[in-house]
């Protein structure tokens, strides 16, 4: 390290933007990430306890296990909490979206009504923060990622679960995992992941797919995201109480006939699937913006057409840089920026008064068919 | 050998009549005729229905699927397989009725009346037989004997599905729940889970064999036992494998084997013993008299023909019926 920093005799025509990657990495682990994580599957499947075990903290302190009694006309709820977690000097606000009550009713057509609903809500608070007049502080509560929980019992996916992902492929990364691994053995794990794979192909449904990397990355990365990719979907266990095995401390369940070890790569997929939080966290958020928000904002934006919108999306495109937008309304309209910030303002209320409306109207249409369906 | 009374001498007493020759008379006509043991066995697919069964008796008795892949019916189904074993003379006609569909779909709204329609219809079929003017001296039982439902280990509780089936259920064929995959819980989690369970069947009324009100007091401390440890915990699997010379049957991961006969790592062997070794007579019997009866009852009260008999109370139906039943 040269004690002047502003010159570096050793290196002529270095100017120094080779620091820039450092300056947007102190800066960005300065101001912390976001992430959010939905977890849909039925209950039972261990969707609490993989939560608890990735993240190490436990998420539900307070959670009581419901009776089959309150399990009749139980509807799909949403259930959000945060925590901030900090690893290495790194701030991670996460966010764990659960679906309590997801496929145990007897009629399980509408359970994916309200998860849907909320993803669409999250991209709607996110476009209307980004087309607002203070756009500092937008807080991003879109969902990066659904963990898909499959039930190992059964032979594949059930209708539920291809019905759910061909209605989310295309709002939310889906990561399919196979719950409670330690039921099947390992012939049967790798029968039932191809048996998955086949069938997500077979109805045209698409999940996440890990980038690959470019060729001039590291031997080891390569081969380890290689890895990754075979292994889809997860086999995973959780579980969140330490044992001792041969003088190790390790987390795993036990059972009469042996250990299974949660963190062992022989015993299950728990590892990779950290390791994908870990190293594609980064690229679940960019998938995330740059195709189902842009996808959400094009439909939007189309559906609800007409000038005001427009105008306030001119107003916007003419004060930042150009993005990948391509709605032609938008060429066609040119206002001056100053009398546009005033339409704006207004523009931005009836837009909002608008929405109100358009929730108001859906409410009601499903208050009514409720009352049809209790008749 | 005849056995000799208190106050007679051991060797063909004056007074020997040879009435005890009457339990071998029978065992030797029963043998002739073999027995007749039908089973139906409800739940989600991937429960491990079918391995189970073939366990059970160990023999293939239950449905062979065609290949790997049966598409998903619409409606639950209700199939039938027939075979018959034998064992130390003794023949038994194993009927295994499977209910694939059921549960399965996305909206499972009355996914259990093709089963309960099944059920009484049988009934049905062995009413219509007993009335007829001209009966067989043998009616062909296909009435159901005893039903396994297969509850899925979430580890929570029954859910709403499980709860309405065997609503229904418990009232017209001799339920027995079972916790399938047993190998997915610990033991902690198995206790647990078995404490959720029982509480529930309680809470919605949900009588499940053996059914305390109509047993026997010389069956009851044995019944208890079985109560305690209801549902069942089981592993089923048909592959053996060796363990230090020994054969066992189990299911073999990484991280150890899970041995089906042991009754430490789950209840097979008790299910084993209830349902074939001691209670097995009396499946067959209670459905006979209790729930067939009932049945009939219900179907006959609905006639407004003469022919039809009063019912004055249970009991004295139930005397009747059985001096007027054969042997």
């Amino acid at each position: 390290m040269s004690t002047d920093t502003f010159s570096n005799p050793d290196m002529p025509g270095y100017v120094g933007f080779a620091n820039l990657p450092n300056q947007i990495h102190r800066k960005s682990v300065k101001r912390g990430f976001e992430f959010t994580l939905m977890v849909v599957g039925e209950s039972g499947l261990g969707k609490s306890t993989l939560i608890n075990t990735l993240f190490l903290t436990d998420l539900y302190p307070d959670r009581v296990l419901s009776s089959a009694q309150e399990n009749i006309d139980k509807t799909v709820k949403i259930d959000v909490s945060t925590v901030e977690i900090e690893e290495r000097g790194v701030k991670v606000r996460l966010t764990v979206v659960d679906t309590p009550g997801y496929g145990d009713a007897i009629d399980n057509t509408d359970c994916f009504q309200s998860i849907i609903q909320y993803i669409n809500e999250q991209f709607e608070r996110y476009l209307q923060d980004e087309s607002g007049l203070n756009r500092r502080h937008i807080v991003d509560n879109r969902v990066h990622c659904c963990f898909y929980f499959i039930n190992p019992a059964g032979h594949g996916l059930k209708p539920l679960d291809i019905q759910f992902m061909k209605q989310l492929h295309n709002k939310v990364n889906i990561v399919p995992v196979l719950a409670k691994a330690d039921t099947l053995t390992k012939q049967e794990v790798a029968k039932l992941k191809r048996k998955v794979l086949d069938e997500i192909e077979e109805n045209g449904i698409h999940i996440y797919p890990l980038p690959d990397c470019d060729t001039d990355e590291e031997e080891d990365y390569k081969e380890q995201v290689r890895q990754l990719k075979e292994a889809v979907p997860f086999a995973v266990v959780g579980s969140t109480t330490v044992l001792d095995v041969g003088g190790k401390k390790v987390r795993g369940r036990q059972y009469p006939w042996g250990v299974i070890e949660v963190e062992n790569p022989n015993h299950c997929d728990f590892i990779k699937l950290r390791c994908l939080l870990g190293t594609h966290m980064q690229d679940l958020t960019e998938v995330t913006q740059d195709v189902h928000y842009e996808n959400y904002r094009s439909e939007r934006l189309a559906k609800g057409g007409g000038s005001p919108l427009a105008a306030a999306a001119t107003a916007i495109n003419n004060n930042s840089h150009s993005s990948t937008n391509s709605l032609p309304s938008k060429k066609q309209i040119n206002s001056p920026p100053v009398v546009g910030q005033e339409k704006d303002r207004m523009v931005m209320e009836l837009e909002e008064k608008e929405a109100q409306i358009r929730k108001m109207q859906e409410m009601m249409a499903r208050m009514q068919a409720q009352l049809q369906d209790k008749k | 050998m005849p056995q000799a009374g208190p106050g007679v001498s051991p060797v063909e007493g004056v007074t020997y009549v040879g009435i005890d020759t009457l339990q071998e008379q029978t065992r030797l006509k029963a043998l002739r005729r073999g027995y007749t043991f039908n089973l139906l066995v409800v739940g989600r697919s991937g429960l491990g229905k079918s391995t189970f069964v073939n366990t059970l008796f160990k023999a293939t008795v239950a449905r062979r699927k065609s290949g790997e892949e049966e598409p998903l019916p619409s409606t639950t189904e209700v199939k039938t397989v027939s075979s018959s074993l034998s064992e130390g003379g003794v023949r038994l006609n194993l009927t295994i009725t499977d209910t694939p569909g059921f549960g399965d779909h996305i909206n499972n709204e009355n996914c259990w009346e093709p089963i309960v329609s099944y059920i009484e219809a049988q009934y049905g079929r062995y009413l219509q037989e007993e009335q007829k003017v001209d009966r067989l001296l043998h009616i062909p039982d296909t009435r159901i004997h005893c039903c396994v439902y297969f509850i899925p280990p979430t580890g929570h509780s029954l859910s709403s599905l499980d709860v309405e089936v065997l609503q229904r259920l418990d009232k017209i064929v001799n339920v027995v729940p079972v916790v399938a995959k047993a190998d997915t819980l610990t033991l902690e989690e198995r206790a647990a889970f078995k404490e959720r369970i029982r509480a529930d069947l309680s809470d919605h009324a949900i009588k499940v064999y053996p059914l305390q009100e109509y047993e026997d007091l010389d069956d009851a401390p044995e019944n208890m036992k079985i109560r305690e440890r209801l549902p069942f915990a089981v592993v089923g699997s048909t592959t053996w494998h060796e363990i230090h010379g020994k054969k066992l049957l189990g299911r073999r991961s990484n991280w150890g084997l899970v041995e089906v006969e042991n009754k430490s790592h789950n209840d097979f062997a008790y299910m084993r013993d209830m349902l074939i070794r001691t209670h097995m007579q009396d499946l067959i019997g209670s459905t006979a008299e209790r729930h067939y009866e009932n049945f009939r009852r219900a179907r006959l009260s609905t006639k407004t023909t003469s022919k039809v008999n009063i019912v004055n109370g249970q009991d004295t139906d139930h005397m009747e019926d059985l001096n007027e039943s054969k042997i």
